[in-house]
């Protein structure tokens, strides 16, 4: 198990590795100067000399390479020349709102489709299963950004129900956690019903196939009641593949959630990135990249890790 | 793989040595073309939800590209004696802020939008396809690397990517197909490895290679058609991702530029009129990506439940 875990771990690092490489690529596609393009307009000629020196531009490109990585390692991704801070600061301040909408919405949309698809699957064919697969088909080809529009105009301006931005409400002096609650329902709502029902087909299916297992025949054949069947075979199993969709689903989960905040002018990493881009300030650009690319290899790890936890066959396989 | 001058036995009957969709094949090798081409055909109309897809995709073309010919309003010429009015008689599903009329702008914006996804979507199956399948038949060290960058590129979300790439280098409708394809073939690539690596073990593989088949003809007569239709069903998603991610830019206001009308463009200047309940032009942008999105997807799972015929 633990071997199976390492292992695991030692596989990202190269992944880590090739995420870095990809941004210094990019920094280097830009047309122009690597040293003009990280100043922006705070461009002085002794501020690009200064650049220069620490980025090591007159070295081989080998070597920029290793001193941008380690830059990275130890934190400093540059500094925004939107906003004159660290780009460090910025993702910081970012990222906890980011966080709690995606983990938020991913929690609830695994739960919600698990409820769903199976249902689905014990009662196939019915009118049920018809109609919550025309619903299904609905969201999943619903765009994102049309539903939260949809929803801010709904919820928002026809009910008043919640509000229809940011994170808090700036007027208040005092923002508490009811508030904060009360801002991201809205987001984290729209996220979820556009993730859910990407789940929800595969949860389907996937409980079909397990209820057609021997196993499942014989656990009733014992006499099990069916609550008990249901619980301790069905679901536990069916779930298996979840948790690698669910590894798989971050990159979606994360461009989900830029359209998402751009729209509720919610300020996470998406907005964030949003407005890097307008003004093409690349320290940001190219900072945020980085992070949620290693953000989402780290996640891939975690699923991965989970799965070998509730899956014994997993790490049997790797002792043999 | 050698490539020598032996001519494979099953080509002097002047056909095909190659065996289609993906029925095995019988040990000979024996081509069973028809019937299997013809079943599935038939099994693809009879999923209900094809032929809705099949028709509304037909339909959405028609909409786009002859209804400008038939519905003479210009998209990007203004009357402004007329902003922002709703549905009327003159303007059947009223006008935007700039006294366009919205409905020729919902047919003219989907132009951009189809072609792109389209194009971007069969770009991205030729590379990714042969990608797969140099990978694969490589095999060791090579496979390793390049399915390592496969992963490493799939771990960045692409909205991010076709974000900076087109707000670095704005791009027009060729380079748009690009970038867009460029983000797309990851996906296939993954698929096609899978599907080379069951088929190259199998038994008439290894019979053409002892015939000496060189490597291009043992790719496109032996390996592809056998893959074909996964790759299909990838591709047709593949499509729908493209439609999305245009009008997802457009939307974001890094799409193709303007005045070109497009969905998500619209949508998005939309946005600033939610408060005045100018639903006219909140529902029609969304509602046409909707339904692209839906009769792409249709299509998608009908090529899937036809080509994916199991024999238990």
């Amino acid at each position: 198990m633990l071997s199976y875990i390492v292992r695991r771990i030692l596989q990202a690092i190269p992944s880590l590795i090739g995420i870095s490489i990809i941004t210094f690529i990019l920094l280097h596609i830009v047309p122009g100067n690597p040293v003009r393009i990280l100043l922006g307009q705070h461009y002085t000629p002794q501020r690009a000399a200064a650049l220069a020196q620490s980025l090591g531009l007159n070295k081989p490109l080998y070597m920029q390479y290793l001193i941008w990585l380690w830059n990275i390692l130890h934190g400093n991704l540059g500094y925004s020349y939107n906003y004159t801070e660290p780009v460090t600061y910025l993702i910081g301040h970012a990222l906890p709102n980011t966080l709690s909408l995606v983990l938020i919405a991913t929690i609830f949309a695994q739960l919600f489709a698990m409820l769903i698809g199976t249902v689905q699957a014990y009662f196939e064919n019915t009118i049920a299963d018809h109609i919550i697969t025309v619903l299904n088909y609905f969201f999943y080809s619903m765009p994102s950004f049309w539903l939260g529009i949809l929803m801010v105009m709904f919820f928002s301006i026809q009910l008043h129900w919640f509000p229809s931005g940011g994170v808090v409400n700036p007027q208040d002096p005092n923002p508490g956690f009811w508030d904060w609650l009360h801002h991201l329902i809205l987001p984290a709502a729209t996220l979820t019903l556009v993730t859910l029902a990407g789940y929800s087909r595969y949860m389907r299916s996937s409980v079909r196939e397990t209820l057609l297992m021997d196993y499942v025949r014989t656990a009733r054949a014992k006499g099990l009641r069916e609550s008990q069947v249901l619980w301790r075979h069905v679901l536990r199993n069916s779930i298996l593949p979840q948790i690698t969709l669910f590894g798989l689903s971050f990159p979606a989960l994360f461009a989900g959630a830029l359209f998402i905040e751009e729209i509720f002018n919610y300020p996470g990493m998406g907005l964030l990135y949003w407005n890097a881009v307008g003004t093409l300030d690349y320290p940001v650009l190219l900072g945020v990249t980085m992070f949620l690319g290693a953000l989402t290899i780290i996640g891939n790890l975690l699923a991965d890790i989970l799965y070998s936890l509730v899956d014994p066959r997993i790490s049997l396989e790797s002792m043999s | 793989m050698t490539a020598r001058l032996g001519v494979p036995a099953a080509r002097k009957k002047g056909g095909k040595g190659v065996v289609t969709e993906t029925q095995v094949a019988n040990s000979a090798g024996e081509p069973r073309v028809q019937a299997t081409k013809w079943r599935t055909w038939k099994r693809f109309w009879r999923y209900p939800l094809s032929s809705i897809g099949v028709i509304g995709m037909v339909l959405l073309f028609a909409f786009c590209f002859v209804g400008p010919l038939l519905y003479h309003v210009s998209p990007t010429q203004g009357d402004f004696t007329a902003l922002l009015q709703p549905p009327s008689a003159k303007h059947p599903l009223g006008t935007d802020d700039a006294g366009h009329d919205v409905l020729a702008r919902m047919m003219v914006g989907g132009q951009a939008s189809l072609e792109v996804g389209f194009l971007s979507a069969l770009v991205a199956m030729a590379f990714g396809t042969l990608y797969g399948m140099v990978s694969a038949l490589a095999g060791g060290w090579v496979d390793i690397v390049l399915m390592r960058i496969v992963d490493i590129l799939l771990s960045i979300p692409s909205i991010f990517i076709l974000l900076f790439l087109n707000a670095t280098f704005k791009p027009n409708v060729g380079l748009m197909i690009f970038v867009l394809a460029a983000t797309s073939w990851l996906g296939v690539s993954r698929i096609v490895r899978g599907e080379v690596l069951k088929i190259k073990n199998e038994t008439y593989v290894e019979a053409a290679l002892l015939a000496g088949v060189r490597t291009w003809r043992l790719m496109t007569k032996y390996l592809v058609p056998n893959f074909i239709g996964t790759v299909l069903v990838t591709t047709t998603f593949a499509v729908a991702d493209s439609i999305l991610s245009i009008a997802g830019l457009s939307f974001l206001g890094l799409g193709l530029p303007p005045p070109a009308p497009n969905w998500g463009a619209d949508l998005s200047a939309a946005m600033n009129y939610i408060f005045q309940n100018a639903w006219w032009l909140i529902y029609p942008p969304g509602i046409l990506i909707l339904c692209s999105q839906l009769f792409v997807n249709f299509i998608g799972d009908g090529l899937r439940h036809a080509l994916e015929t199991r024999t238990d």
